[in-house]
């Protein structure tokens, strides 16, 4: 009984277990819900699904499950929707009048049929217009779009007219999530930790004070501690911008994860190399510079420097004078990564390309040279062994 | 008998979702994890269940620093200390010592209890973890006094996150989730009724309409939620704004009487003043 929606939920990647589906059994049994289509799907949602992420996901495998359609999705997910069709760009507010005039193309059926062939036809990314697939436009396909029948692809539902979600994105960023989650990053940053007790001393010491009292004849003699803090500063500089674009979500991540796991932590940005400035806030890099000098000036040798960027640039932007792409600097990019690094000896750099385009790229060769080797991709098991170089004295 | 289903109360409209969702967590005893935009009501709805069904409530407030076990039970070491110095009998039974927590008296409560453990993401990430058994089970161990605490009676308990961290999955298992989506425009008007049964019929209607609106602005830090709309609305009633004034401020036009109360964030608003401006630009 069941059995095949239970395997159907999971062939579709959300996790459900054994115990979640004898639940629900166990739910059905107990009467919980009437014999109601709308309030099983309720229940089985209540029971089977644990984030709001999976529930576009488990709208479809329900539908399909009911209905016994074998739709299109496998097929239509062997045609890849490059995200970057998908980032919202404009979104088309229409008149009334406009909307009426947008006629209605046949049923469900013609529709899936059609998406599948224009998604095989379409070759590039679109934006507007009244046909392709793509953003803020007119054609039934796509996202932040006004058709009345419209099928959304990726992005947040904005007209909320779309007969049938088909969310594309949610599955990518799932599939990173499994890699890397801020969880998991969590869990590899913690190797980073290294308590320390410093501060006021108003925790009791248990085992101090029975041996002090002991040794007082019996007299009570209270000990008291500073609380173990975790004592590992942290400095992170950020690429931003260019190349690191496609970065930038697993970047966030690992940020998020970062802050909340250590107390000194301070973030500065930059473009593809260091040199003589950083900026302090992203959005405002032009007006908010602070140089260079200043880091070594400010942090202690005893902060933690951890570089993030894909090290994928020109040569000339770390080799030579004048080489950087938004400047004219007076000193190589090279000069400036040798003194930060022997500013801060505990050092490593995270890279988010893929270790196998490395040797492909010279500029990351350059960096690794420099780094001497600490160079570590940004993965679960790079993040680990980032961990252990930060901490090795 | 106590009433064993939850069919919302007369300050709390419950969706039919919500409503299954709190009886199959009592049918069947299992935790309820709530999520939801902030302003939804998650911690409200455990306020209500537990008025709704007459049971006693227990709440479990999660701060950054709370461990799961101080939840269970606390042993007052210094206490202890003090009274031996005193030669206070107390002090030769270790039990005297034992502070209980929220967890152990819904356990102990001699009716069927609701028990809020509130903003579990708050907590350090092992936190969940280290609930495991307790919330399966519904038993732990004193190790102190050597004694197994078990549930008089399975209390209902109701988990509520903000997201701030992600669940392990061997807690998520363990319970039911209901995500509480942000209410539509006939769910929010039951809501506004409830809550200003005289307000007039054309000032809510464009109240609602301006609150939408604002809602679809893209890009904004913060959408304003129920509570902010209720709080609005209260403004609204203060001042005796007419619902023609909130017409002409169509909020693609003009921002809306009172904006502090639905915007919370300056950046918000100005945002919304520059997105404005734009408007009035193109449509001249």
């Amino acid at each position: 009984m069941l059995v095949r929606f239970f395997l159907a939920l999971r062939s579709a990647g959300i996790p459900v277990s054994t115990t979640e589906f004898l639940a629900l059994l166990e739910a059905m049994q107990a009467r919980v819900a009437s014999h109601s289509v709308e309030d099983f799907y309720a229940l089985a949602r209540l029971v089977l699904v644990k984030d709001e992420r999976h529930y576009d996901r488990y709208d479809r495998v329900y539908a399909d499950y009911l209905k016994g359609i074998q739709t299109s999705f496998e097929a239509l997910a062997q045609g890849d929707v490059p995200a970057d069709w998908l980032r919202s760009k404009a979104q088309l507010l229409l008149s009334p009048e406009e909307q009426a005039a947008i006629n209605k193309l046949g049923g469900f059926e013609e529709l899936m049929r059609q998406f599948a062939q224009r998604l095989s036809e379409q070759s590039g990314r679109h934006e507007g217009g009244s046909k392709w697939i793509g953003t803020g436009g007119r054609s039934p396909f796509g996202n932040d779009g006004y058709h009345p029948e419209g099928v959304r692809v990726g992005g947040q539902s904005r007209n909320q007219r779309a007969v049938k979600v088909w969310d594309r994105r949610e599955f990518k960023n799932l599939a990173d999530n499994v890699e890397l989650g801020t969880r998991n990053i969590k869990v590899a940053l913690r190797r980073l930790r290294r308590f320390a007790r410093e501060g006021a001393q108003d925790h009791l010491d248990l085992d101090a004070t029975i041996s002090a009292t002991a040794r007082n004849a019996g007299y009570l003699d209270l000990k008291l501690v500073a609380e173990r803090r975790n004592a590992i500063k942290v400095l992170l500089l950020l690429d931003v911008g260019g190349s690191m674009d496609r970065y930038v979500r697993l970047c966030e991540e690992l940020f998020s994860a970062a802050r909340s796991e250590f107390k000194h932590l301070r973030q500065y940005y930059f473009h593809n190399c260091v040199y003589e400035s950083l900026w302090i806030d992203n959005a405002r890099r032009h007006q908010q510079r602070l140089p260079t000098t200043e880091l070594w000036r400010t942090y202690g040798p005893d902060y933690r420097l951890v570089i993030v960027g894909d090290a994928t640039m020109s040569p000339y932007e770390i080799s030579q004078p004048g080489g950087s792409v938004e400047h004219w600097n007076e000193e190589s990019g090279a000069r400036w990564l040798a003194r930060l690094l022997s500013a801060f000896p505990h050092h490593a750099w995270l890279n988010p390309a893929a270790r196998e385009s490395w040797d492909r790229t010279a500029s990351i060769g350059m960096a690794r040279d420099l780094l001497a080797g600490r160079m570590y991709p940004l993965t679960l098991a790079g993040l680990d062994q980032a961990a252990r170089a930060l901490t090795s004295q | 008998m106590q009433a064993t289903r939850f069919t919302g109360t007369d300050r709390y409209v419950a969706t039919d979702d919500l409503m299954l969702a709190v009886n199959a967590a009592i049918t069947l005893s299992r935790p309820l994890l709530i999520k939801g935009e902030p302003g939804t009501g998650k911690t409200q709805l455990a306020q209500e269940v537990a008025a709704g069904l007459s049971r006693p409530l227990f709440e479990w407030h999660i701060k950054s620093t709370t461990k799961a076990q101080q939840g269970l039970y606390e042993y007052d070491a210094v206490s202890r200390l003090r009274d031996s110095q005193l030669g206070d009998d107390r002090v030769r039974d270790i039990s005297n010592y034992i502070v209980r927590g929220r967890v152990w008296e819904a356990f102990a409560c001699e009716t069927p209890p609701v028990l809020l453990i509130d903003e579990i993401d708050k907590a350090d990430i092992e936190f969940p973890n280290d609930l495991l058994r307790e919330l399966d089970r519904m038993e732990f161990f004193v190790y102190e006094t050597r004694e197994l605490i078990k549930a008089r009676h399975r209390p209902l308990i109701i988990i509520t996150s903000n997201n701030e961290k992600e669940l392990p999955d061997a807690f998520l298992r363990r319970c039911f989730f209901h995500y509480i989506r942000f209410p539509d425009e006939s769910t929010m008007q039951r809501i506004v009724d409830m809550h200003f049964p005289g307000l007039k019929r054309d000032l809510l209607k464009e109240a609602l309409q301006v609150f939408y609106t604002l809602r679809e602005v893209p890009g904004l830090k913060k959408k304003p939620s129920t509570s902010e709309l209720l709080d609005w609305l209260k403004l609204l009633l203060a001042e005796d704004i007419a619902a023609d004034a909130l017409r002409e401020s169509d909020a693609k036009k003009q921002i809306p009487p009172m904006h502090g109360a639905l915007l919370k964030n300056e950046q918000d608003v100005h945002l919304y003043e520059q997105l404005l401006f734009l408007n009035r630009r193109n449509a001249r």
